[in-house]
């Protein structure tokens, strides 16, 4: 991902402008491309906008007409409100912790997986790697009447392992860490071996250091598809005080009635931690992205 | 990355080979040195959270299960019969795949356009990703939640405020009427989840190298021609990657339309999968829920069925 945040300002800078589409020269056709970016832009923002502004408006204005950005006064009334509701922290707490489990658990056994089958050799490896592969076919959203009722006889409904466990093994996963592990050379490995290096030892000092930006990537991308994730959470949980974030919203926008501000206030609480995060780590998401993106979730 | 290509063939070692093996150093091998044990944690989920209930699942949908798995007598393919015959599976279907073709056209065409805009550009990235991929970040009940409640109500909405101050006639049904119900899920679809054709793109326009384009410059290329005859045909792997991962991910609909309509106005909105939950966790009829479910698959398979050119791209990709 070269290419970011390179040229800031016009430059005339004479070595800037070898041949090619790398030099920033203001050409007509560039300011009107840079235009209609910017509309595009900003027509993407607006709906955030919207939501922010009327999360500020006071309750009696947020329905008016005509169209007011901004209403009589700016108050931070509505995120009082559902902050002291209390549920919206309990399902952030839950979203945090799901998500992150859910993320821990998956890089590390998708790599322990991956590792074992590139690297060691055992009865059975190919019929079960070829098990594997052949799972990147099912959709677990094809799956949820049988494994309900597989949670229902487990008596996971309505806890933490119901919700992350099913999230866990997923095949694509292990297959990008594969194609990696393929690429690492053996002969690192070779002479942790020599000095007397068990498997664990090599696998966890010298495979998985190795392989950080792969396992960085496939951590991103469980994290935002886990939380994220509404269709097995709203199945799994029934009682409200164990739902993640995006299904307690939606289970409770009812109950919110007509208060417009207060849904935006809580709406906007719900979608600032990963727009954070998408701030700060903006180059290894979009890395993250660009790699198991092409995992196909 | 660190573009490391496929090793080269190892010394053959005893080390080398099968932990297991492998002469015996020691007396006590540890259990670590088994390579099961590595791939032990993985298989035991794999096998109950998706081997078993694709199995089960086959079993249940020959019965006329309950929720609670209990109950239920063998009926053979009853189901699968009902089913075929059952007027809201292929209505449900069709919204499905309507959906899909509806979705599918502008969330590639748009990706690829607004990562062409921003490759050129070149300047302020951060902006181009923070308006553009930003939303697809977002929960799923947060952006239906906010279109349902905020953009597409009648009169007070902002699609209809919009229309008022630009002196057209308000008050359209957005969510209620069948007309525009499914186009506005089509289009809160495209603004949540764009951005990430518009990554994959981006990284695909950020890999063709420089002096093709340099060279055909030279050449008394014009950007249009340049357009047209280097960048779009070095794009069409991944345009083939993102309309095979589009449609599949269409074809899973359900947040969408749970939130927004319900699958109204009229059941004209709602999905498969909608359905399947319907049948199975509503209507407590799991057996049959599962027999759609497999119908469902069914569909999801053929689709796949063009996936080979994808899986060596995606071998590439993950091998860089």
């Amino acid at each position: 991902m070269s290419g970011s945040a390179t040229v800031k300002t016009p430059s005339v800078r004479p070595a800037a402008t070898g041949a090619g589409g790398r030099r920033a020269r203001w050409t007509g056709g560039r300011a009107a491309l840079l235009v209609l970016a910017l509309i595009l832009a900003a027509a993407w923002l607006v709906p955030l906008a919207w939501a922010v502004a009327t999360s500020l408006k006071p309750e009696a204005e947020t329905t008016s007409t005509p169209l007011a950005w901004i209403g009589s006064r700016v108050t931070f009334d509505a995120y009082a409100k559902v902050w002291e509701s209390g549920d919206l922290t309990r399902w952030m707490l839950n979203s945090v912790f799901t998500s992150l489990m859910t993320t821990v658990l998956t890089v590390l056994t998708c790599a322990m997986a991956a590792y074992g089958f590139t690297r060691t050799d055992f009865r059975g490896r190919r019929t079960l790697y070829g098990l594997v592969l052949a799972g990147i076919m099912v959709p677990p959203q094809v799956l949820i009447a049988p494994l309900f009722t597989e949670m229902v006889q487990l008596g996971l409904v309505d806890t933490y392992w119901g919700v992350i466990l099913p999230q866990v093994a997923v095949p694509a996963m292990v297959f990008i860490l594969v194609k990696f592990f393929e690429g690492v050379p053996r002969e690192l490995e070779e002479a942790a071996f020599v000095d007397g290096a068990g498997r664990w030892r090599v696998f966890w000092t010298i495979v998985m250091p190795l392989s950080r930006p792969v396992l960085a990537a496939v951590a991103i991308f469980t994290f935002i598809s886990t939380w994220n994730n509404f269709l097995w959470p709203f199945l799994v949980t029934t009682d409200p005080a164990g739902m993640t974030l995006p299904v307690g919203l939606v289970n409770v926008q009812s109950s919110f009635g007509v208060r417009y501000a207060q849904i935006m206030a809580a709406l906007v609480i719900a979608g600032l931690p990963l727009l954070i995060v998408f701030m700060l780590f903006q180059r290894q998401i979009v890395r993250g992205i660009a790699h198991t993106g092409l995992a196909g979730q | 990355m660190t573009t490391t290509t496929a090793a080269p063939p190892p010394p053959v070692t005893a080390r080398h080979t099968a932990a297991g093996r492998a002469p015996v150093r020691s007396v006590h091998r540890r259990w670590t040195e088994h390579g099961l044990v590595f791939v032990a944690p993985f298989l035991l989920l794999y096998a109950m959270f998706l081997l078993w209930p694709l199995v089960s699942g086959v079993g249940m949908s020959l019965t006329s299960e309950n929720i609670t798995g209990t109950g239920g007598e063998f009926v053979g393919l009853a189901n699968y019969a009902e089913a075929v015959r059952d007027p809201d599976v292929w209505s449900s279907l069709w919204n499905t795949v309507w959906f899909t073709v509806l979705s599918t056209v502008p969330l590639v065409l748009v990706g690829l356009g607004l990562a062409l805009l921003s490759h050129q550009l070149r300047v302020v990235q951060w902006l181009w990703r923070l308006s553009w991929f930003a939303p697809f970040l977002l929960p799923s009940g947060v952006v239906c939640l906010l279109f349902a409640q905020m953009i597409f109500p009648s009169g007070f909405g902002l699609a209809d405020q919009t229309l008022a101050a630009a002196g057209l006639e308000p008050g359209i049904g957005w969510l209620s009427e069948e007309r525009y119900a499914m186009l506005s899920i089509v289009a809160t679809t495209v603004w949540w989840t764009v951005g990430f054709n518009f990554l994959l793109y981006l990284a695909a326009l950020q890999a063709i190298p420089v002096h093709l384009h340099e060279a055909a410059e030279l050449d008394g290329a014009g950007a249009w021609h340049r357009l047209l005859h280097i960048t779009l045909p070095m794009l069409r792997r991944t345009t083939a990657l993102v309309v095979v991962l589009q449609v599949l991910a269409s074809l899973k609909i359900f947040d969408q339309v749970y939130i927004m309509t319900g699958g109204g106005p009229d059941e004209s909105t709602r999905p498969i999968l909608q359905y399947v939950y319907q049948q199975g966790f509503t209507g407590y009829r799991i057996g049959y829920a599962s027999a759609v479910s497999y119908l469902f698959f069914a569909l999801i398979l053929i689709v796949s069925l063009v996936r080979p050119a994808l899986s060596r791209r995606r071998a590439e990709e993950a091998a860089k």
